[in-house]
């Protein structure tokens, strides 16, 4: 898409308006914004971030810098599910690298990479605060799958 | 050290069900502290309301300890600005996994400490920041502010008082450092998580230069606590000036891991053994990091009679932190778990601070070349001359946060580093 086609729906422009009710300045809302953004084009690549600023009528160097600090923000495009593997302190000694390579010997690739079919990219994140269910991992910022095994993972991504 | 916990009733997280919908909340009395504030505005007038909760001792549950209501007494006089209570929901610290319970399973209960702080420092809206990875609980929790605006207890004139209160959810996108209080205060503003220089403390000058408190949620989910039952009450429960419930969360090398509501100042063995069901396959205990990530690791033989409060973990060698206890099995790899812990840190330096940016950095490197077994004796010393270099020298905690495990680690476990280190020519010859 080129990056005169991009644009916010009515809709969107609307929830956008509400998300700004919330702060006394238009910056306060660019994660929140950003988020609205990479919901609609999966990523929020230069282009994106551009949108973001233009929206909200902010400097484009501000949105890319609040861009690139934040992790769960993709700024490239990524598999259709991202399998982000918890390798941090509780996980690692319940047998999170067992889980992170486990996957990525079935999937073919490594943590950073997708999948040639752009179905599956694979990343090791830190700590996700599910400490007690470990080893575990979130799919694309949203559901999380807790105590895992291999024939676990197995199942999900035969499920996904 | 608390000895009678078998009959302890959970109080933050009591088991009924259905507890986070609003009605059933209000059928266990949900809201009442509340509601008697506003119906006796004299007896507890905003003064007497922050009295009480420091008369309490309600220790910070975000991981420093500080008084609530000490803090809550730091607020300026109000005059024309906006005041702000900004509630860190952001639980990043390896090891703790509490907050969340309390967004599932009781949100109004904090909802409604929330609130009484809020009359309390004269705060004109709530800003309640979530990490963005949970977003799951983001959506719950949500649904139950919402709640509370139909019934009247949070907006405009409430419950008919003319006090006016706002509370807006909002969450981050992945960075630890959006949990340290300042940090937060920028991810609130839009910007990019870096920790503000302290002084001014945010009491003086936070969101957007005006007088803004900052406490973790957990924390204010005792507030309810205190104004239905006291101060006395209060500082009864628990342990010698750390009282009051505690959301425990254990993880790691146990057969029962989870979120565990008990008093302060448990015994640590007895919340291994009993209450988390012992070590799995029945090995023996090596050690326990007892608050987090960043609290020192204790080793079993260290741990004979301590008990969760920060008097006996600080006379054992460590912090009570956010009490997310992470238990390790003898099979342990300290080396390892030692460089996995400095990876995160490395990673999640905000990269303001030279010691803090280049410090995690160097103790990365190093400890991945001893965990390859590369590392010489002389490595060690090194790395801990590193973190005294790196102590005290920042503008935030993450760089102490980051030099006291391997200056422990090392320290209690020097044997297991020294043996993965290559032997040195000398020793050889
Ligand atoms: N919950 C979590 O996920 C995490 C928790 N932590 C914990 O955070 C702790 C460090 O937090 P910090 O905020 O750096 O600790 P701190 O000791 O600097 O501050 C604690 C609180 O007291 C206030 N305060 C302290 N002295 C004050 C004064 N003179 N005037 C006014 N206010 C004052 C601060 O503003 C802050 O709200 C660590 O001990 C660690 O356990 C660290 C990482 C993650
Ligand atoms: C690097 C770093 C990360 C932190 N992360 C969190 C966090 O995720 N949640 C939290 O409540 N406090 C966190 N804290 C502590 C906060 O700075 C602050 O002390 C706390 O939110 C105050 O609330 P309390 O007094 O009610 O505990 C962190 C501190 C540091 C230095
Ligand atoms: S100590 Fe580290 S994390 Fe804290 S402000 Fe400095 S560089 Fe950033
Ligand atoms: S260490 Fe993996 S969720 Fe906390």
């Amino acid at each position: 898409m080129t990056e005169q086609e991009l644009a916010f729906t009515q809709d969107e422009l609307d929830e956008i308006e509400r998300i700004k009710a919330k702060f006394p300045t238009n910056k306060a809302a660019t994660l929140r914004v950003l988020w609205v953004a990479q919901e609609k084009y999966g990523h929020v690549k230069p282009e994106v971030q551009n949108l973001v600023a233009d929206t909200l009528d902010l400097p484009r160097s501000h949105v890319h810098g609040v861009a690139s600090f934040y992790t769960q923000y993709y700024k490239e495009e990524t598999g259709t599910y991202v399998l982000d593997v918890c390798t941090c302190l509780s996980c690692q000694v319940c047998g999170g690298y067992d889980i992170l390579h486990h996957l990525e010997d079935e999937l073919g690739i490594k943590a950073g990479e997708t999948t040639e079919d752009g179905m599956f990219t694979i990343q090791e994140v830190e700590c996700l605060g599910a400490c007690g269910y470990a080893p575990m991992l979130q799919v694309t910022n949203g559901v999380y799958a807790n105590n895992l095994t291999k024939e676990k993972v197995d199942k999900l991504i035969e499920n996904l | 050290m608390v000895e009678d916990w078998k009959s302890y009733e959970p109080l933050i997280i009591p088991d009924i069900p259905n507890l986070h919908r609003i009605e059933v909340y209000e059928e266990h009395d949900g809201y009442r502290a509340f509601r008697r504030i506003l119906d006796n505005p004299e007896e507890w007038s905003r003064t007497n309301v922050t009295n009480e909760v420091k008369a309490a001792n309600i220790r910070g549950r975000g991981g420093a300890g500080f008084n609530a209501g000490l803090k809550w007494s730091f607020m300026p006089q109000p005059d024309e600005r906006p005041r702000y209570l900004a509630c860190n929901g952001d639980e990043s610290e390896p090891g703790t996994f509490k907050d969340r319970n309390i967004f599932e399973f009781n949100p109004h209960l904090f909802i409604e400490g929330a609130l009484i702080a809020a009359y309390a420092m004269s705060v004109d809206v709530i800003y309640v920041y979530i990490r963005g990875e949970y977003i799951d609980w983001v959506r719950i929790f949500e649904k139950a502010v919402e709640e509370a605006y139909e019934k009247g207890y949070l907006g405009e004139d409430i419950l008919g008082t003319g006090i006016d209160i706002e509370m807006y959810t909002t969450y981050g996108a992945g960075a630890y450092i959006c949990g340290e209080e300042t940090g937060m205060l920028e991810s609130l503003e839009g910007k990019r998580g870096y920790p503000r220089i302290k002084p001014p403390f945010p009491a003086q000058k936070g969101l957007w230069g005006n007088p803004t408190t900052i406490n973790n949620i957990e924390t204010l989910a005792n507030v309810p606590l205190v104004i239905n039952n006291g101060a006395d009450w209060y500082q009864s429960i628990g342990a010698e000036d750390h009282n009051g419930p505690v959301l425990y969360g254990i993880s790691g090398h146990v057969n029962k891991p989870g979120v565990y509501e008990y008093p302060a100042g448990m015994p640590v063995e007895d919340l291994i053994y009993d209450v988390a069901g012992g070590i799995r396959g029945n090995k023996e205990l090596k050690a326990l990091i007892p608050g987090g990530t960043s609290t020192p690791v204790l080793r079993a033989d260290q741990l004979e009679g301590v008990s969760m409060d920060s008097n006996s973990l600080r006379d054992a060698g460590s912090m009570m932190g956010t009490a997310g206890m992470v238990v390790l099995d003898e099979d342990t790899d300290m080396v390892d778990l030692l460089w996995r812990i400095t990876h995160f840190f490395h990673h999640e330096s905000c990269g303001q601070c030279t010691p803090c940016r280049e410090g995690t950095g160097w103790l990365e490197k190093v400890l991945l070349k001893i965990k390859n077994g590369e590392g010489e004796i002389k490595d060690l010393d090194l790395l801990l001359d590193m973190t005294t270099q790196m102590e005290g020298r920042t503008i935030c905690a993450l760089a102490d946060a980051a030099a006291w495990p391997v200056r422990h680690t090392i320290n209690r476990f020097r044997d297991e580093f020294e043996e993965r280190c290559k032997k040195s020519v000398h020793a050889v010859a």
